[in-house]
């Protein structure tokens, strides 16, 4: 696996496969896509990354240890449940901000896409802990 | 449901979305979930920070604890409490529902893992620490306080699943070669016990078609087809599994004694109780005619159940092991109330858990000092603790006879109840099983604190010879350890000498079971209000 162009293309796969991933999130409440799936491709790029450049490398590049990020994500997927609190619905409501922008088009935020984001992060972070684990172990043998 | 998919203007379909505003006050019901699951995921992300991870556990689970308390005393109030997520009407929207007896459960849940959490720091390396030691025990409040209080049959796998996966990580934790051990037997027949668990959701999916259990306590009595009876029986199995009721027992013994004591004190207290729970829930509420059907199936299992752990108890040389024994007769004690099946015996039932839950952790954390003590948990060189330890072989004998059922102590109320109850319906060969379970329990548990206290040294020659491997308690074991220890077994002998409020707390949880219609009225009291 450890060819020189597999090692030369790889950064540019893992960056293409996380901005893909970013987009199959972002699409995911009407369309095919969301966060489970979405968090796959990104933890599939970290994988991919891992395997031609090292586990160290892609530690030091994801700054924060995966579990962390897992634990961010579930931490964003419960305030996302929280905000119902200030307007005095069950746990959980959808809700919804839409911001008018310059050009005319609507940004549509809600608290869905922040629990889809959580989704997001959990399995990127524990897909990829994984991940890591096994590549590291594999290292050292 | 009228219009058609052609004719979308003229839809007349009912409201799918709960109108007018959700009181502040009912979100008490989502705190005892959210809580614990918010704190899990902050300590993990400071998983770099050892030093913040128990305390920030420990005020999570004081507000928990303070939330439990309110929610029970708002349902002890009002009767039964709903919330629906996400402003769906139920059925559509998962429900959360507590009433008398999943408040109850919840709430003691809520206190043992308080407890536990200061004894944890009588031992826990900061290696463990990292490892997210606290935010697993946080996760698995999060499992199995959401298991208690969840309204909807299938939300109710999901946090079965919750509680396996941190278990899971509790249990290995450390990993030495007999927590994996235990592991893979721990994993493999609760996984099993989910399977069926979710097979029997899918055929009642498809017989009732709906999985919220107000709704399926509404229909599933109307079901005609036998099928109804075959999903009653695979929720047997698979909860009776999940409590370890004999013959499928086995998982218990094998895996309890192999984390560290504080991780066997949580699994003891709280694990098995949420299968029993899960039992009296579908049973007697969802399916009530199944439990006739079932009656003898049930009698014969609680009446093994009865006799074997406490004789399997008595076989072992493992203090950890035999402990397990006596959790699993615990188990047929609360499988005895279930057979009985009257309201009586589904109150000795939650009156004997809440005893079961508070007695069985408080044994394993004195156990866990124990075992710092003597080095082993292997009784036979075990011995002269006493001399070392006077302390602690008091709690110990005090908590032998609470689980044995000796008056005045806590165990003795709930199998008062249980024999009364059994003797109300003319069951007399059960109301035996449950008398000869105490006699054999307490022979077990004094034969432990013989062997462990009693006695001068080590088994066989050197037994009149002073035990030297014994260590005094570190200060820090003194104050983390033997103080939470203490504390709760204070509760537990305060609690038997007032049983007033575990009667009424247990009376209630039983009565809210006999009352399908209030359980049923939280859920879809506004909906029907609608249709009249």
């Amino acid at each position: 696996m450890n060819t020189v162009i597999f090692r030369t293309v790889a950064p540019y796969l893992a960056a293409l496969m996380v901005l893909f991933s970013v987009f199959v999130l972002l699409r995911g409440h009407n369309e095919p896509g969301g966060g489970f799936i979405g968090g796959l491709i990104a933890a599939s790029a970290i994988a991919i990354y891992g395997i031609a450049a090292g586990v160290d490398e892609v530690r030091k590049a994801l700054v924060f240890h995966p579990i962390a990020v897992a634990g961010l994500g579930v931490f964003l997927a419960a305030i996302a449940g929280f905000m119902s609190l200030f307007v005095e619905a069950p746990f959980l409501k959808g809700l919804w901000l839409f911001l008018e922008l310059s050009d005319g088009s609507e940004l549509a935020l809600s608290t869905p896409m922040l629990f889809d984001i959580g989704v997001y992060l959990v399995v990127v972070g524990a897909i990829s802990s994984i991940a890591l684990a096994l590549e590291e172990d594999e290292e050292t043998r | 449901m009228a219009g058609s998919a052609s004719t979308p203007k003229n839809l007349d379909l009912p409201p799918a979305m709960i109108e007018g505003v959700t009181s502040v006050a009912d979100w008490v019901i989502v705190w005892p979930i959210a809580l614990p699951m918010l704190g899990a995921a902050v300590l993990l992300m400071a998983r770099k920070r050892p030093e913040w991870q128990a305390p920030f556990a420990f005020v999570i689970l004081l507000a928990t604890l303070v939330a439990n308390f309110m929610l029970y005393m708002r349902v002890q109030a009002e009767g039964p409490l709903t919330m629906t997520m996400g402003n769906w009407l139920p059925p559509y929207g998962i429900s959360l529902t507590a009433d008398a007896l999943s408040a109850l459960f919840s709430l003691v849940s809520a206190f043992i893992l308080l407890i536990v959490v200061l004894f944890v720091q009588s031992e826990v390396e900061t290696r463990e620490n990292k490892y997210g030691y606290h935010s697993l025990l946080l996760l698995l409040l999060t499992g199995v306080s959401g298991g208690f209080l969840t309204g909807d049959l299938f939300n109710l796998y999901v946090w079965f699943e919750v509680m396996l996966i941190a278990s899971f990580g509790l249990l290995i934790i450390g990993g030495r070669k007999i927590q994996l051990d235990g592991a893979v037997k721990y994993g493999f027949l609760n996984f099993l016990a989910t399977t069926f668990f979710l097979i029997a959701i899918g055929f009642l999916y498809g017989l009732v078609g709906t999985l919220n259990m107000a709704d399926i306590a509404l229909k599933a009595p109307q079901v005609e087809s036998g099928a109804i009876y075959a999903v009653a029986a695979l929720f047997f199995l698979a909860f009776a599994m999940k409590g370890a009721a004999f013959p499928l027992n086995a998982w218990l013994p094998a895996s309890y004694h192999a984390p560290d004591p504080a991780v066997s004190a949580v699994f003891a207290g709280l694990l098995t109780k949420v299968g029993v729970y899960a039992l009296v829930r579908t049973h007697l509420l969802l399916i009530p005619q199944s439990h006739a059907q079932l009656q003898l199936v049930m009698e014969v299992v609680a009446a093994f159940t009865l006799i074997l752990a406490p004789l399997g108890a008595m076989a072992q040389t493992n203090a950890r092991r035999a402990l397990g024994f006596l959790v699993v007769g615990g188990i047929g004690a609360m499988l005895a109330g279930l057979a009985i099946g009257s309201p009586t015996g589904v109150f000795g039932l939650a009156a004997y858990a809440v005893n079961s839950m508070l007695v069985m952790t408080a044994l394993y954390l004195v156990v866990g000092l124990v075992e710092r003590m003597g080095g082993t948990s292997d009784i036979r060189k075990l011995g002269g603790l006493y001399r070392a330890n006077s302390w602690l072989s008091i709690l110990f004998i005090v908590l032998v006879f609470a689980v044995a059922g000796l008056p005045p102590f806590l165990g003795f109320w709930p199998k008062m109840i249980l024999v009364q109850a059994g003797v109300e319906v003319g069951n007399f060969w059960l109301v035996a099983f449950i008398l000869l379970n105490s006699i054999l329990t307490s022979i077990a548990g004094t034969r432990l604190w013989a062997h462990i206290f009693w006695r001068d040294g080590r088994e066989g020659a050197n037994s009149e010879q002073i035990n030297e491997r014994i260590r005094p308690l570190t200060t820090r074991a003194k104050v983390w350890g033997l103080l939470p220890a203490g504390a709760l077994v204070a509760f537990i002998v305060v609690a038997g000498l007032v049983p007033q409020p575990l009667f009424k707390a247990g009376a209630t949880a039983a009565f809210a079971i006999y009352e399908p219609a209030e359980y049923v009225g939280s859920v879809f009291g506004s909906l029907s209000a609608a249709e009249e």
